[in-house]
C-alpha cells in the first residue's frame, strides 16, 4: 500500500513537469527583447513573415501593458475594500449580518470565471457602449476581493486577543488599534493574500473576452478595448498565423504566475516562524 | 479619624457573564492612594473579572454587564467614556505583549500613537527614557531602542508593557498576573520594581502567589465564587484571617 | 463618537459583497428572462436543439447541461486515484516532513497554472496521444477534456482531503496499531472512517471547480452543439459554449447563453454550499 501511494503520488508531479517542459522548451528561444516591447503583429504581417521563411516580427507588449492597467485598477480597488470587509468580518464575526456576508464571499469566490465575465459584460460594457479596460479591471476586481476579504478575515482572526486588548487598555480608539496594531501585525498575511489573488486572476481569460476584448495595439486609455497576455494566447491559438508566438506568451505568464505563487508561500511561511 | 480621599473605590460591583450567573457579586472597598494591594482567591473567583472591570475591558464583550459603581476620584467609570478611563488607568497583562511589529522606542510611545497625540522628537525621547528608567530597563536596552520588543526576553518584554502602561502616566495601574509567565528571577525583579513604583502610581495586582502578595502588597483582598470575603492590611490577613474561608485559602487547604 | 465612524465605514465595505452578489443574480436574471419566455423554462432545459437560422432560432440547454455534468464527473473518476494518495501521503505517510512539502509544493503549483495553460497543453500533447491511440479520431472531445480537468483539480481535492486526515487524533491510530493493526489496516478502518465526511466534502468543492472551469473544456471539448452519446464523442460544456458564442451573440442567442449561465450559476452555487456545509460540519466532529 505504502508503495502504491508513493507511486501514484509522485505520478501527480508528471503533468507538472510536462507542462513546464513543453512551455519552456517550445517558447524560450521566442523570448527576445523585441518581443517584450514591440506590439502583436497582423495576420498578414505574419503571413507575409511565414511565406519569406522568416521569424514572424512582433511581440507581446501591448498584452503585458494591458494586463497591468487592468491588474493595477483591479488590486487599487479590490485591496482596500477587501481588507476593509475582511476587517469587519474579523471584528463581528458573531453578528448575524457578519455570517450572510461571509457566506456571500464564499458563494462570489466559487463562481465560476465566466459568469463574471457575463455580468460584468450586462453591469458595464453595455452602458458605457463598448469594450474597455475598465469593464476588464472591474471583472478581475470582482475575482480578487473574495481572495482578500477571506486572507485579511482569517489572519486577524488567528492574531492573539492580548494583542488588540493591549492596544485598546491604552486608550486607543478601535481605528486606531486596527490601523496601528492590528493591521501591521496581520501584513503578512494580507500581503500573502493579494499576491495569491494576483497571480489567480492574471490568467483568468475568458471573463476578459466578454470585457476587454482585446487589441493589438499599445494602448493605455482605459475606456477603449485593450489586450492582455492570456487573450492573445488565446488569440494566437485561434488563428493559424500566429501560432508561433503562443509558447512564448505561455512562458512569459507561466513563469509570472508561478514566480508569485512560489513567493506568496515562501513569504508565508517566512512569516509565520 | 482622619481619612484619606480613596483613589478608587468599588461600591456593590457587579459583574454578570449571563444573566443567571454572576462572576463578581457586591464588591464593596476603597483603595487607597499610592498603595499595591493584592487581589487573591482561587481559580474562578473573579479577581481577574473585578480587575478588568477598572479599566472597562468588558465592554468590549457583549453580554457582560457591569453594575454598581466603580469611582475613580470619585467619579464613576461606568457612565464615563472608555477611552478617558482607559489612558487613567493602565493594564498589565498576565503573558506580555509588546506590539509585534513596533520598536521598543515605539512600544513605549504606542499609548500617544493610539491616542492620535503627536509628540516632539525631544518629548518623545525624554519619555522614553523615563518610563524605561523607571522599570529599570534603561540601560539594558538603550542602544537597541530600534529592535522590535519581541527580541527581549520574557521578563524584558513584561517591564516593556509596564513601561507602555506607565507612559501614559496612569492614577492606577492594574496587574493581571503580571509574573505568572516568568522565570523566578525574572519575577524578583518585577517586584523589586512594583514597591518602587508605588510612590508614582496606584498598584491593583491579582495574583495566584501568596508569597508574592505578602512581599509586596500593602493590602489585600480575598475573593471567593465572586464574592470579596476579606479586604484589609496584608499582613495582619496573613497573620491572623477573620474569615475562615481566607485562613483555608492561606493555609493552602483550598485554592 | 469615532468608533461609530469606523463601524460605519466597515459595515459599508461590507455591503459590497452582498450588492455584487445581488447584482449577479440581478443581472443574469433579468437577461435570461427572454429566453426563459420565449422557450418556457422547462423546455429551455431539456431541448437539446441549438440553432440560429434566423427565422427558426432554436436554443435549448440539454446538450450542454449533459457536456457539463459528463466532462465533471469523469474529471472526479479520474482525479481520485491521484488525489487520494497524494492526500494520504502528505497527511498521513509522510506528514510533517521534507518530502511531504514537496508534494505540497508540486500540487500548489499545479493549482497556480492558468487554465489557458493547460489548454494548450492538453490540445498539444494529449490530443495527439489520444488520437494515436486510436481513442478517438479527433482527439478533442469529452475524454480529452475530463482528463486535463481531473489535472487542474488534483490540488484542491487532495490538500483538503489532506487537512482532514491531518486531524485524525492520533491516539485512536495507537489505539488502533496497539491492537496489532498494520498501516494500511489503520487506515481503512481508523483514518478513513474519522476523516471521511471531509474527504468526500474535499471532493463536492472539487466538482464546483470543475463545474465552471471554462478555457481548459472549451479548447479540448470539440465544440459541437449535439448531445454527446459516449465519453469520446464532441460536445460543449455551460462554460465552453458561453465562452465559444458570447462575443458573436445577440438577442434571443445572447439571452439564451446567459440562461445557461444562470442555470451553472445555481448548480455550482448549490454544490459549493453543500460542500461548505460539510465541511463545516466535519470540521466540528
Amino acid at each position: 500500500m505504502l508503495w502504491g501511494v508513493c507511486l501514484l503520488a509522485a505520478l501527480t508531479a508528471v503533468p507538472l513537469l510536462a507542462i513546464l517542459g513543453e512551455v519552456i522548451f517550445r517558447g524560450y528561444d521566442q523570448l527576445s527583447w523585441s518581443f517584450f516591447t514591440e506590439p502583436t503583429p497582423t495576420a498578414y504581417k505574419a503571413m507575409k513573415a511565414i511565406e519569406a521563411g522568416e521569424p514572424i516580427p512582433g511581440g507581446i507588449a501591448n498584452g503585458i501593458i494591458g494586463t497591468m492597467i487592468m491588474l493595477g485598477m483591479a488590486v487599487v480597488v479590490a485591496v482596500p475594500v477587501g481588507i476593509l470587509c475582511g476587517a469587519f468580518l474579523a471584528e463581528n464575526s458573531k453578528k448575524r449580518f457578519a455570517q450572510v456576508v461571509s457566506y456571500l464571499t464564499d458563494l462570489l469566490q466559487g463562481t465560476p470565471s465566466v459568469i463574471i465575465g457575463i455580468i460584468t459584460y450586462v453591469w458595464v460594457v453595455v452602458p458605457m457602449k463598448g469594450y474597455s479596460a475598465i469593464a476588464g479591471s472591474v471583472a478581475l476586481c470582482i475575482m480578487m476581493l473574495p481572495l482578500i476579504i477571506r486572507s485579511t478575515e482569517e489572519t486577524l482572526k488567528i492574531l492573539p486577543a492580548s494583542l488588540k486588548e493591549a492596544g485598546l487598555a491604552l486608550g486607543g480608539n478601535k481605528a486606531r488599534v486596527m490601523l496601528k496594531v492590528q493591521l501591521p501585525a496581520a501584513f503578512g498575511g494580507i500581503f500573502t493574500g493579494i499576491l495569491l489573488a494576483i497571480s489567480r486572476v492574471i490568467g483568468e481569460t475568458a471573463p476578459l473576452m466578454f470585457t476587454a476584448l482585446g487589441c493589438s495595439l499599445i494602448r493605455f486609455s482605459i475606456d477603449k478595448p485593450i489586450s492582455a497576455v492570456p487573450l492573445l494566447i488565446w488569440e494566437f491559438f485561434n488563428d493559424p498565423n500566429l501560432q508561433e508566438l503562443i509558447w512564448g506568451a505561455s512562458l512569459f505568464l507561466l513563469l509570472f504566475v508561478l514566480t508569485l505563487n512560489l513567493t506568496a508561500k515562501y513569504l508565508a511561511k517566512k512569516w509565520n516562524q | 479619624m482622619e481619612s484619606v480621599k480613596p483613589i478608587l473605590e468599588f461600591k456593590k460591583t457587579c459583574v454578570s457573564y449571563t444573566k443567571q450567573t454572576m462572576a463578581v457579586k457586591y464588591v464593596s472597598a476603597a483603595i487607597e492612594r499610592n498603595t499595591i494591594t493584592a487581589i487573591m482567591g482561587p481559580s474562578g473567583c473573579g479577581k481577574s473579572t473585578l480587575l478588568r472591570a477598572v479599566n472597562l475591558m468588558h465592554n468590549l464583550y457583549q453580554n457582560i454587564r457591569v453594575d454598581g459603581e466603580i469611582l475613580l476620584n470619585g467619579e464613576n467609570i461606568l457612565s464615563m467614556e472608555p477611552i478617558d478611563v482607559r489612558r487613567r488607568v493602565g493594564i498589565v497583562f498576565q503573558r506580555p505583549a509588546p506590539f509585534p511589529t513596533m520598536s521598543i522606542y515605539d512600544n513605549v510611545l504606542s499609548g500617544f500613537a493610539l491616542n492620535g497625540i503627536r509628540l516632539s522628537k525631544a518629548e518623545k525621547d525624554a519619555t522614553v527614557e523615563r518610563c524605561l528608567r523607571s522599570v529599570a530597563l534603561w540601560d539594558e536596552v538603550k542602544d537597541v531602542l530600534n529592535k522590535k520588543g519581541t527580541f527581549l526576553s520574557g521578563g524584558q518584554q513584561q517591564r516593556l508593557c509596564i513601561a507602555r502602561a506607565l507612559a501614559m502616566k496612569p492614577d492606577v495601574l492594574l496587574m493581571d498576573e503580571p509574573t505568572s509567565a516568568l522565570d523566578p528571577i525574572a519575577t524578583k525583579h518585577i517586584e523589586e520594581l512594583l514597591l518602587e513604583l508605588q510612590k508614582e502610581v496606584t498598584i491593583l495586582i491579582v495574583t495566584h502567589n501568596m508569597g508574592q502578595a505578602k512581599r509586596i502588597s500593602t493590602k489585600s483582598m480575598f475573593m471567593y465564587l465572586g464574592e470579596l470575603v476579606e479586604y484589609g492590611d496584608t499582613e495582619t490577613m496573613f497573620l491572623n484571617p477573620s474569615d475562615e474561608r481566607t485562613r483555608a485559602y492561606l493555609t493552602g487547604k483550598m485554592g | 463618537m469615532n468608533d461609530k465612524i469606523y463601524r460605519v465605514i466597515l459595515f459599508i465595505a461590507a455591503l459590497i459583497v452582498p450588492i455584487v452578489c445581488g447584482g449577479v443574480i440581478y443581472a443574469l436574471v433579468t437577461d435570461a428572462y427572454d429566453a426563459f419566455q420565449h422557450f418556457g423554462f422547462f423546455k429551455f432545459l431539456t431541448s437539446s436543439e441549438w440553432s440560429y437560422t434566423e427565422g427558426a432560432e432554436q436554443y435549448g440547454a440539454l446538450p450542454f447541461i449533459t457536456g457539463t455534468l459528463m466532462t465533471t464527473l469523469l474529471a472526479i473518476i479520474f482525479c481520485i486515484p491521484f488525489s487520494l494518495p497524494v492526500a494520504l501521503f502528505v497527511g498521513e505517510y509522510f506528514k510533517g516532513t521534507k518530502v511531504a512539502a514537496v508534494l505540497s509544493t508540486v500540487t500548489d503549483l499545479l493549482a497556480g497554472i492558468p487554465s489557458i495553460i493547460y489548454g494548450l497543453w492538453g490540445f498539444y500533447t494529449l490530443r495527439p496521444i489520444i488520437m494515436a491511440l486510436n481513442i478517438s479520431p479527433q482527439g478533442s472531445g469529452i475524454l480529452t477534456a475530463s482528463l486535463v480537468l481531473a489535472i487542474m483539480i488534483i490540488p484542491y481535492a487532495a490538500s483538503l482531503s489532506a487537512e482532514f486526515i491531518k486531524m485524525v487524533p492520533n491516539d485512536l491510530k495507537e489505539g488502533a496499531y496497539s491492537l496489532g493493526a498494520t498501516r494500511a489496516e489503520v487506515i481503512r478502518k481508523v483514518v478513513f472512517p474519522v476523516a471521511g465526511s471531509g474527504i468526500f466534502s474535499s471532493y463536492v468543492l472539487a466538482i464546483g471547480r470543475a463545474l465552471g472551469e471554462t478555457m481548459t473544456v472549451t479548447m479540448l471539448i470539440g465544440n459541437t452543439n449535439n448531445i454527446p452519446v459516449s465519453i469520446t464523442s464532441t460536445g460543449n460544456s455551460m462554460a465552453s459554449i458561453i465562452a465559444n458564442q458570447f462575443g458573436e451573440a445577440d438577442d434571443l442567442r445572447l439571452s439564451s447563453l446567459i440562461a445557461i449561465g444562470l442555470i451553472l450559476f445555481l448548480i455550482t452555487a448549490a454544490i459549493n454550499m453543500v460542500g461548505k456545509i460539510m465541511i463545516k460540519r466535519a470540521r466540528i466532529a
